[in-house]
């Protein structure tokens, strides 16, 4: 496989509170402000809270979900009295970082999420970047305490939502299992060592050290399954069965139980083998989404370093 | 004290209330009211009349814990006497409301029993809540639905703290019952979370059935976990946190914590132990809907309560 080589990563951005209530990015991101860690050698940081005014009142947004507001479309839709805060917020954060796909934008964007479902430490990558990957590949061999997994949507930079794609490179580090409005030490510790090791491996990758090839394992999401419900009020009928809750990522088979019904009917699934994520993930319920379904496979990443002028 | 050898002779508890919703982002018991209030027959009971009732709908369709404040501190007389207005905060309308129709409190029109059922995302398992030592209808109930549960566990909060007591839904009631399961994100419901709130209710409301058919309980002694203080965040000059609830403490609901133990860490990474004179026992640790409340966890002490011997009338 062909060497890749990239440009010195020197802006880099942490983001948190995209969700306000996913409270590990907001006080990573509070923490690093007030150890004003803004140069550490070869790069630059910026620390931004994402979604200040859904932070101040502890909800995941106050009109729509920012994390859905970054296609090219939303960041250049004309703004009136009646667009949503956090479309607004999109375009400013789209200045102040990006503006997407320009040579202006950051070089990289951490995105910091917290989810309730039992995922552990989890990289969510919108593209095949070899860069990114590469990170993770780092991560994962410092972080040996828990597993730490990758998941891959691919989406064309121009139709990917969600902030990270501001950056020239950039990821998501989601990490639970933790309720909405809580701050658990334990995810808190993960989190930040995540994005000093992040950091760590952009120091080693400036300066010239080159990292091997080699092969990682990446979840990609096949398709959804939403609760089942009551087809004239929608209201769900059944929970998570008590045999998958809190299984993310065990593998799932034609015949394993799947749902609980309040009347204690056990539906089981039917399909082919994939493995579940964001198994009853609280901000999924009304986007129709129990859990995630998605297959493993295998990614080469090429020897990358840096570009030399 | 009460004699091991008189029985209390009490009134049948013919109406009975569970509650849901308080807490409109609390999915158990959201979830349970709307089923029994679709289909009751569950919660039928010999001689009982069964009301379930969700307390705060508005909260319940924003999925938040309220609207403007929190229903489960609106019971206060100054609200419940307070005039009828359209410019009271939602929760205080509905605390007027219900004492209508469940109440008047502390009046013999008002409710026998009522169920609050709860949801934590601590980690306190199944938790049922006195508001009164000298309570022994109530002391009973437990002791019977704590039998009925075993191998699996169900601990009792005692709240009697003159400060810390506060004025909720249920104490409309002659006999208020809280219902707390957890650990449960708020806006997720869990199967097993689920269920086992629903079996605590079969028990009580079985208990019910039997004392009203004239069963006498004998005396019995219960164990009880008193409420002694809340211990908050450390907090900075601006009142932003400023450590988290130490590894050690998260999740460890009702086990002894030891002066000199570790109970915060700091965002860069110190210990903070835990300075008290003796050994308590914490609970409500790090509950999200405690963060505006100055809450990280309560301190309690273990008590045993002895309960009457009791009889219907």
């Amino acid at each position: 496989m062909e060497n890749a080589s990239f440009s010195p990563v020197s802006r880099v951005a942490i983001c948190g509170g995209t969700h306000g209530n996913e409270m590990t990015g907001i006080y990573v991101v509070r923490e690093m402000q007030r150890q004003e860690a803004d140069q550490t050698g070869s790069v630059s940081i910026t620390t931004v809270i994402s979604n200040p005014r859904a932070v101040e009142v502890c909800r995941r947004y106050t009109e729509t979900d920012l994390n859905r507001c970054f296609t090219k479309a939303l960041l250049s839709s004309p703004i009136t009295d009646s667009t949503p805060y956090e479309v607004r917020r999109a375009q400013e954060i789209n200045a102040l970082l990006g503006p997407k796909e320009s040579q202006e934008a950051v070089d990289l964007l951490c995105d910091l999420h917290n989810t309730t479902a039992n995922m552990g430490m989890c990289l969510i990558f919108y593209s095949l970047d070899w860069l990114t990957l590469h990170i993770y590949k780092y991560i994962q061999s410092k972080m040996t305490s828990a597993p730490v997994r990758a998941m891959l949507l691919s989406l064309p930079k121009s139709e990917a939502y969600s902030l990270e794609s501001v950056g020239k490179h950039g990821f998501t580090i989601e990490v639970g299992p933790q309720p909405h409005g809580v701050l658990r030490a334990d995810i808190f510790n993960m989190a930040k060592e995540a994005v000093d090791h992040t950091i760590e491996w952009l120091h080693k990758f400036n300066s010239g050290s080159t990292f091997e090839e080699g092969e990682v394992e990446a979840y990609t999401v096949v398709k959804s399954v939403d609760y089942p419900r009551d087809p004239t009020t929608n209201e769900i009928t059944a929970t998570i069965h008590p045999e998958l809750q809190d299984n993310d990522f065990k593998l799932l088979q034609p015949g394993d139980p799947m749902f609980l019904s309040f009347s204690g009917e056990t539906v089981k699934y039917e399909g082919e083998d994939l493995h579940p994520l964001f198994i009853n993930e609280c901000a999924y319920y009304e986007k129709k989404i129990a859990f995630h379904l998605a297959k493993i496979i295998t990614v080469t990443l090429p020897f990358i370093s840096v570009k030399k002028d | 004290m009460s004699s091991f050898n008189s029985i209390a002779s009490l009134e049948e508890a013919r109406r009975v209330a569970i509650f849901g919703g308080t807490h409109g982002n609390e999915m158990s018991g959201v979830t349970l009211v709307n089923l029994w209030v679709k289909n009751g027959a569950e919660i039928q009971r010999k001689g009982v009349e069964t009301k379930p009732f969700i307390t705060n709908p508005k909260a319940v369709e924003k999925c938040a814990r309220y609207v403007d404040t929190d229903l489960n501190r609106a019971f206060t007389p100054e609200n419940l006497s307070a005039p009828r207005g359209d410019n009271q905060p939602y929760e205080v309308q509905r605390a007027q409301e219900i004492n209508r129709i469940f109440g008047p409190k502390g009046s013999p029109d008002a409710y026998d029993v009522i169920f609050d059922l709860h949801n934590t995302t601590s980690n306190m398992g199944c938790t049922l809540i006195l508001e009164s030592s000298k309570d022994h209808f109530n002391l009973q109930m437990m002791n019977y639905i704590k039998k009925a549960i075993a191998p699996s566990s169900c601990l009792v909060l005692l709240n009697e703290h003159p400060l810390l007591k506060y004025s909720t839904s249920r104490s409309i009631a002659k006999h208020p019952v809280g219902l707390e399961v957890g650990p449960q994100p708020q806006g997720v419901l869990r199967s097993n979370i689920f269920e086992a709130m629903r079996v605590i209710l079969k028990h009580a409301l079985d208990f019910i059935e039997l004392f009203n058919e004239g069963m006498e309980f004998p005396s019995c002694t219960v164990e009880v976990f008193r409420v002694l203080e809340r211990i908050d965040y450390p907090r900075d000059a601006n009142g932003n946190i400023i450590a988290m609830v130490h590894p050690n403490l998260q999740d460890c609901d009702w086990e002894p914590l030891n002066p000199g133990d570790p109970m915060f860490q700091t965002f860069d990474g110190k210990t903070i132990r835990f300075q008290g004179s003796g050994t308590v026992y914490p609970t409500f640790i790090n509950e999200a809907a405690y963060y505006e409340k100055q809450q990280a966890f309560v301190t309690t002490r273990r008590e045993s309560l002895v309960a009457s011997s009791i009889r219907k009338v």
